[in-house]
């Protein structure tokens, strides 16, 4: 057994080892986040701030289009808000009756409406750079919310002899430091409901919880799923130990 | 077997004109197994039930999912967010996979370790490696599911490997993709094989397990079961011990599945795959790392891929290649040595196979590589003709008898 468990150890190194090297190298603001370790759960209100974030700044260029209006009951949006969110976009439908096809408002059912109607207008739009959508973009990037926090709140001057391509901005984190997106947050951009000050890294963190929740929707589900069933294993585990112990205590083995 | 133990009417009446409860009687229930097996026995039965985990998941995934390019990753993402428990199918799924190679890696090195290849297991050992092979295509082809960007690439990359076939090379790679790059059709082909593959899996686990059946399980001490007195009935013993080990196993994963879903993922498989942006880096799934950096050892593609399924081939031989008739490495104490710093060479190719092929591990994967087949080739018979083994127990319930008497 006592092999056994030094076998796992060492195993559980040799994976954890290559993850904690490749994070290194990015040089990243580690935050602590609401949701992490077992324990862990989303700050409503701090989604909803960056839900704000997300609306009045981002959205201009950023779509999320495997997100619903109905999913912001999560965040603990009423219907009647909801719909009034959703009914702010223009969606095109049909055809009706007639064969036409016609724009209506959208409904709690449509996914977020995307900035531009396509990639290619989208890059005619920021110099032949595409925004990305940013459903996935918490999961999709070694770091995860860490390296996004550091990315929004990495845009610096470029250090003395760094010659940026036109149209280009220099950010610590951004792979190869050249990014097209310019610096998207500053203090104050937005005021608050809730008269949280607005300063860069406050506004940074409220953004990337919102988009943590949107890669990760079922998280508070999952972790205490997670919670009732480990607890339910490990007492079933040790019944079962305590049995085998019975069952072959009258055995000599080697 | 009289049919004397089936008390029931029902059961008699069908076990007359089927013996299907006699066959799990004989099997599960009074199967002789020897008394001393260790903790390291648990991991094929482990095995057996994470297949069965791997294919419940998958069917009611495979309900959910499109084998279109165009609809591929969103309906991955609809399993993830609209399906009811959808996330849990799926990452019971994606983390299993990792699970099933981590066990059967496991059973793999425990077979190495006390001799179960050699007679008269060699057919066992045979189906085995087959069983290898099948869940390394099921698993390649799975990755490529979800249509991210890992998905792409690596379909690309490792398809391309049949390119370095002399003369047909690029013909064959046209027609395992259904066209002339991955796209749709690779997507529906690999879909309908990843499929059928566990079933042959799920197979070859059945006839694993027949032939295991026929020559009884190994040891730790390797030496045979001279008589009743070595065994004890499967059922209750090796029952609990098993479901022992699938409850320590199960905390375990769902560690995994529930607090750390994407530990053993690719971040870029949640970018949809883009055929004009290569990821910087190509890598495949961590059990595939040994492998890989094998194939990259090698500045020759045509050898690297022959060398790389060499290094799974190899183990069908093994068996010839070790002269020793002793089985278990507990009393040779040589290959005891060798087995570890066996072990230690295949996780430095798996942490080579993770890093770029450029200067130091370049260098550190080429004597890897080398030591690899050195230790089958070379160092195994070798050891065998002139490695002393310590003197064998009479029989397994001789060092017990013996501790007793002390």
């Amino acid at each position: 057994m006592r092999r056994l468990f030094v076998f796992f150890l060492v195993a559980a190194l040799w994976l954890a080892v290559p993850a904690i090297a490749s994070s290194e190298n990015l040089r990243l603001e580690i935050q602590s986040w609401s949701w992490q370790g077992m324990f862990g759960r989303y700050d409503k209100a701090q989604l909803r701030r960056g839900f704000q974030v997300y609306s009045e700044v981002c959205a201009n260029c950023h779509g999320l289009r495997l997100v619903a209006y109905r999913n912001l009951e999560d965040l603990g949006f009423t219907e009647e808000e909801i719909k009034r969110i959703a009914a702010e976009k223009e969606v095109q439908d049909g055809p009706n009756e007639q064969g036409e096809m016609f724009t209506r408002f959208a409904r709690p059912s449509d996914r977020f409406v995307s900035p531009y109607v396509n990639d290619q207008a989208a890059r005619v739009a920021n110099h032949g750079a595409l925004p990305p959508d940013l459903s996935l973009m918490a999961k999709a990037r070694a770091g995860g919310p860490d390296y996004l926090y550091s990315l929004l709140t990495g845009y610096e001057d470029p250090p003395s002899g760094v010659i940026l391509t036109p149209g280009m901005n220099y950010n610590k984190v951004f792979p190869g430091h050249q990014i097209a997106m310019p610096q998207p947050l500053f203090e104050d951009m937005v005021t608050y409901d809730d008269s949280t000050s607005a300063a860069l890294p406050q506004l940074a963190q409220d953004v990337t919880a919102f988009l943590n929740w949107t890669a990760e929707p079922e998280l508070e589900g999952r972790h205490a799923l997670g919670l009732k069933t480990l607890a339910f294993l490990v007492l079933l585990t040790g019944l079962l130990y305590a049995l085998k112990r019975q069952i072959w205590s009258g055995v000599q083995h080697g | 077997m009289s049919a004397s133990v089936h008390s029931h009417r029902v059961v008699r009446w069908i076990n007359d004109r089927l013996p299907i409860f006699t066959m799990v009687h004989h099997s599960a229930v009074e199967y002789p197994t020897p008394k001393n097996l260790n903790y390291w026995w648990n991991f094929g039965s482990l095995a057996g039930f994470i297949l069965a985990v791997m294919i419940l998941t998958g069917i009611f995934l495979a309900m959910n999912y499109t084998a279109h390019t165009s609809y591929a990753f969103e309906s991955v993402e609809r399993i993830m967010r609209d399906v009811n428990y959808g996330w849990l199918l799926r990452y019971l799924h994606m983390n299993g996979a990792s699970m099933f190679f981590l066990i059967v890696y496991i059973h793999i090195f425990r077979g190495l370790y006390y001799g179960s290849y050699k007679s008269p297991r060699e057919v066992l050992w045979w189906i085995g490696v087959l069983i290898f092979l099948t869940m390394m295509a099921t698993a390649f082809m799975g990755y490529v599911l979800p249509w991210g960007q890992m998905s792409f690439w690596g379909a690309t990359v490792i398809t391309n490997l049949f390119s370095a076939v002399p003369w047909v090379g690029q013909d064959v790679v046209t027609w395992l993709w259904g066209g002339f790059s991955v796209d749709n059709p690779t997507l529906n082909r690999f879909f309908a094989l990843h499929y059928l593959l566990p079933f042959m899996i799920l197979f070859f686990v059945v006839v694993h397990v027949w032939a295991l059946h026929t020559v009884k399980s190994n040891n730790p001490l390797g030496i045979d079961v001279r008589g009743s007195q070595d065994t004890i009935p499967f059922h209750p013993y090796y029952t609990i011990k098993d479901l022992y080990g699938i409850g320590l196993f199960l905390i375990l994963y769902l560690f995994f599945v529930f607090f750390a879903p994407n530990f053993f993922g690719e971040p870029d498989n949640y970018i949809p795959a883009n055929p004009m942006v290569t990821p910087p880096h190509i890598v495949p799934e961590w059990y595939f790392l040994p492998f890989y950096a094998i194939l990259r050892a090698v500045p020759d593609k045509l050898f690297g891929v022959v060398l790389m399924f060499s290094a799974i081939f190899i183990l069908f031989i093994l068996p010839w290649l070790d002269r020793s008739i002793v089985r278990s490495a507990h009393f040779r104490p040589i290959y005891k040595q060798l087995f570890w710093i066996f072990l230690l060479d295949c996780l430095v190719l798996g942490w080579i196979g993770a890093k770029p092929p450029e200067g130091a591990y370049l260098m550190i994967g080429r004597v890897a590589t080398i030591y690899y087949f050195v230790h089958f080739l070379i160092l195994t018979p070798l050891v065998g003709i002139f490695e002393k083994p310590r003197s064998l127990p009479e029989s397994i319930c001789t060092p017990v008898v013996k501790a007793a008497k002390l």
